[in-house]
């Protein structure tokens, strides 16, 4: 089936399988590689972009879904310079392997979208659904912290 | 300037910020193929018939590969790397492990067979084609009931499904008569549940081998590329080494997992070679469950012996470690030499046996999980001291101080002996028992702990101080111990002609920030700036042979490795500049990247050698061209990081609900070069361990079903389940490596999960349930019942 879809400000068009997953889609169709598996069951988060703004996990849906929409994966969070979050995770350390790191970055991107100052508690909360194996979560908790006060 | 004991951000976190990360599945090679295992639902079951004839009229099929094939080709299984005897002398059990099985599946998710494809959906549907037709048979998965008569078995040549029997320390009998003169007497039966060590990135491998140069390359997602490059061509393909070039590129996390050479490496290899294209295998995470070697799954019987002051006189310890169906790469070695050894802990006890049986049961392989082996014995030694200290109504951090080896630095004090095996480097242990007792405001909880008795919720604080042994190893000791690889680092300091420099380094990093500590060593001792150098690894045709990254070895083993590289550029780089300078070597000072004649503004700069050493037309006569230099370094001692944790945690009267309220841990790892990267570490570690003491453990049914093998229902640490972490240090340098460094990446995984424990054990007993022991995790259930049916 054809497929028709802003990703990152481009407007890509393929001809896929149908049940291609968004996930494969991006890092197989357009070698978006940013954008992780790190699971079967929609559990980890390493795949998390944005869909129209909204974080999603790109493993749940097919590309077939986003037909017509618009897609931002970590390459394209940014223009050249640091986006705040990425500028957060370097300067807290919130990274340590990197590969949950894209999905985490995505995941906080909405958390900010919609609540521009959060306290700890909130942004633990709002990163539930991405796992990280090697920070215990502190420093990630800093990093989306340093980001909502460079952004106000 | 100087970079030690900077907190100096990572220069490798530009690429994974923005997407550009390279892991193993990233890489698109042209005409891959790509594979998909049939794997047993069955922990044990005969293979009646394998039949591949739907499978192989699926679209999109390469090539589909059986049991039989794998044995037809004479292809050897992956070898285990330590040798473990008998108490008897003889040699321990070794059933192979063949990369696809033929007659006989022994755990749940074995490899039946390998279908290559176009496409991974049609290899994964072509996989689902396959048709085995299986004989259940009988299983066990308790390593205490495997050694039992009658016991289903595992291998036809280990009787009784033991591999090995081992012990270590005192005799039994002086240890039994120590016990029975001691005042108190403490007993536990403790698990130390089987967990699943989940790296974010699921293991992935690419085989492609390439006619004309008759070479085979393996990208791989390990921890090790030399060591799996060396098993895989001479012990499982016999192929020449050389002819094998193995990469592991950035990799997402390993934490043990990724250490060993597995039968999916060999296999992409083996089978790119047949079918003259590469091939590409990603594990799902589901399979990841059910092949990803697992940790600890330790049972042990525990007797600790106390004087009437609360003096420890002699301690017993019996375990049965279970290994699984298959010896993983260094399996022998976690319950034996990583946990027996490590039962003196920081308490000078006089008389101790450790005795522990290997068991093969039908479950996937157990190996080095972080810590392996230490934290199996920290979790005993500090579980039943915390419970002897409520059983004889003594605060117990009081009864581990009374029982603390004496402060020594392993200079001017010599190291400390242990009674199993071990030389303590330099340890003093009282400083962070302190430290952690002023952060937690210890008085002041207790009061709090009583005020709160009568409400909802009960408080409970819990205690662990360790003693971990990294730093690995001295190539000798471990040889005497059964290992059969050295344990070394290598190195080459590479200069190039404009001053950079490039370090390659047999260490791998897979988070643990490489690039960025060891980049702050090479600048800091040459006097150049950071962004001067570069360090390459993970590629076993650019690095010298090199035994990688876990065992918290990596500054240790592999940073002293790169000092000693920088030591021979810098007595290279002296005589060219004596020569330049018209000086003697003796009269240069070298500092902040310039050779100074010792009293005069005559200098010369690092660059300026450098490229003197390339362009060596004014050159001593006596000399070579370049700057260019490798070693290898073998420690010494291992190395003997410790330090005190403290958890504090309220439990729901109602619901048995566990809430980690605080976690503070102070730590000594020695020197500390990046104190940001250190802190990291610590806190990933604390989360595995608190993880293994609240969420995680491996759940199998009686017929050897992993019942929980998918993140639905295996239960690693959230966001939400954990508090910001308290951490502070103190520093006793390791006296025996240049750096004066010990290691950092396993500590906070050996100490914290006993605290968890015992604070949750404290909060029950300060409410009236005298509850001995709750098993891993610490679920509510578990935790209701214990106050249900405690005294």
């Amino acid at each position: 089936m054809k497929v028709s879809v802003n990703v990152n400000g481009r407007q890509v068009d393929r001809d896929i399988e149908d049940r291609t997953l968004l996930v494969h889609f991006l890092r197989e169709d357009l070698n978006l590689t940013g954008t992780h598996v790190g699971c079967d069951t929609s559990g980890c988060g390493a795949c998390t972009v944005l869909l129209n703004g909204n974080a999603v996990k790109s493993c749940t849906l097919l590309a077939a879904q986003v037909d017509g929409e618009k897609i931002t994966t970590i390459e394209g969070l940014s223009n050249g310079e640091l986006h705040p979050l990425q500028e957060g995770f370097k300067e807290e350390h919130g990274l340590q392997c990197g590969f949950c790191t894209p999905g985490m970055i995505m995941t906080s991107a909405d958390l900010l979208s919609r609540n521009k100052q959060p306290n700890e508690q909130e942004i633990r909360e709002a990163l539930e659904g991405n796992f990280c194996r090697c920070t215990g979560y502190h420093n990630i908790v800093r990093a989306v912290k340093y980001a909502a006060e460079k952004m106000t | 300037m100087s970079y030690i004991g900077k907190s100096i951000k990572r220069v490798e976190d530009k690429r994974f910020i923005t997407g550009k990360g390279k892991y193993t599945d990233d890489i698109k090679l042209p005409y891959m193929t790509y594979g998909c295992f049939v794997r047993s639902p069955y922990a044990h079951a005969k293979i009646n018939s394998v039949d591949i004839s739907d499978a192989e009229n699926s679209s999109g099929i390469v090539k589909i590969f059986t049991g039989e094939d794998i044995a037809e080709s004479g292809i050897n299984g992956v070898p285990c790397g330590w040798q473990v005897n008998f108490k008897n002398g003889d040699i321990m059990k070794e059933p192979p492990h063949p990369l696809l099985v033929k007659d006989k599946v022994l755990h749940m998710g074995d490899a039946v067979a390998f279908v290559i494809a176009e496409s991974y959906s049609q290899a994964k549907d072509a996989a689902e084609m396959v048709r085995v037709d299986y004989e259940m048979l009988p299983a066990v998965t308790n390593p205490q009931e495997a050694v039992k008569k009658g016991a289903p078995q595992v291998h036809p040549d280990a009787p009784n499904n033991t591999c090995f029997d081992w012990e270590l320390g005192d005799s039994k009998a002086e240890v039994e008569a120590a016990l029975k003169g001691a005042h108190h007497v403490t007993t536990l039966d403790i698990e130390n549940q089987r967990v699943v060590p989940n790296a974010i990135e699921p293991r992935s491998a690419i085989g492609d081998y390439n006619e004309a140069h008759e070479k085979y390359t393996l990208h791989t997602t390990s921890q090790n590329p030399h060591l799996t490059r060396l098993l895989l061509s001479a012990f499982v393909l016999g192929i020449p080494e050389h002819k094998v070039h193995v990469i592991a590129p950035d990799v997402g996390g390993g934490f043990g997992s990724k250490i060993f050479h597995y039968t999916e490496e060999a296999m992409v290899v083996w089978g790119s070679k047949q079918i003259g294209r590469p091939i590409k295998w990603t594990a799902e995470r589901s399979e990841s469950f059910l092949t990803d070697a697992h940790g600890r799954d330790h049972k042990t019987h525990l007797a600790m012996g106390f004087d009437k002051d609360g003096k420890v006189l002699a301690l017993k310890s019996e375990t049965f470690a279970n290994l699984g169906a298959y010896l993983s790469t260094f399996a022998p070695a976690v319950p034996t030499y990583l946990h027996g050894t490590l039962m003196q802990g920081l308490y000078t006890t006089p008389k101790i046996n450790v005795d522990v049986t290997g068991v093969f049961t039908h479950t996937n392989s157990v190996d080095a999980y972080r810590g392996a082996g230490r934290p199996e014995a920290t979790y005993q030694l500090e579980r039943i001291m915390d419970l002897a200290a409520l059983e004889m109504d003594m605060d117990p951090a009081e009864l581990r101080r009374i029982n603390f080896i004496p402060a020594f630095d392993g200079v001017e004090q010599e190291g400390y002996a242990t009674r199993v095996a071990l030389q303590y480097d330099s340890g003093n242990y009282e400083p962070v028992l302190d430290r952690a007792l002023e952060m937690v405001g210890y008085d002041d909880f207790r009061k709090k702990q009583e005020a709160a008795k009568d409400s909802g919720k009960l408080l409970g604080i819990g205690f662990s101080t360790y003693v971990e042994a990294c730093g690995i190893a001295p190539s000798a000791v471990v040889g005497a111990l059964g290992a059969r690889a050295g344990l070394f680092e290598s190195s080459q300091v590479r200069v190039q002609p404009t001053g950079k420099v490039s370090v390659y380094s047999g260490s791998h990093s897979h988070g643990q920030g490489h690039e960025t500590t060891f980049a702050q060593i090479v600048a800091d001792r040459l006097g150049i700036p950071l962004e001067d150098v570069e360090i390459v690894h993970g590629d076993s045709e650019a690095v010298a042979f090199g035994m990688g990254t876990y065992g918290s070895r990596s500054l240790a083993v592999g940073g002293s490795s790169i000092v000693k590289s920088l030591e021979k550029v810098i007595d290279k780089g002296a005589k060219i500049a004596a020569h330049k300078l018209e000086s003697r070597v003796e009269d240069l000072d070298f500092a902040e990247g310039k050779w100074t004649v010792k009293g005069t503004d005559k200098s010369i700069s690092f660059g300026d050698v450098s490229l003197t050493a390339y362009v060596p037309h004014d050159y001593p006569a006596d000399l070579e061209p370049g700057l260019d230099f490798s070693s290898f370094y073998d420690p010494t001692n291992f190395t003997y990081p410790f330090g005190c944790h403290v958890a504090i945690v309220e439990v729901d009267k109602e619901t048995g609900h566990v809430r980690l309220k605080r976690f503070i841990a102070v730590d000594d790892v020695g020197n500390v070069i990046n104190p940001m990267i250190v802190d990291g570490q610590i806190h990933g570690g604390l989360a595995q361990g608190i993880g293994q003491a609240l969420f995680e453990g491996t759940v199998y049914d009686s017929s050897g079903t992993l019942l929980n093998a998918s993140f639905m229902d295996y239960s690693i640490p959230r966001a939400d389940d954990l508090p910001n972490f308290e951490i502070d240090r103190t520093v006793t340098p390791c006296p025996h490596n240049p750096l004066g460094v010990k290691g950092a990446g396993e500590a906070g995984c050996i100490g914290s999960t006993p605290a968890v424990v015992n604070a949750v054990i404290d909060a029950l007993w300060k409410g009236g349930h005298k509850v001995k022991d709750i098993p891993m995790p610490l679920i509510s259930e578990r935790v209701w019942k214990a106050m249900q049916n405690g005294h």
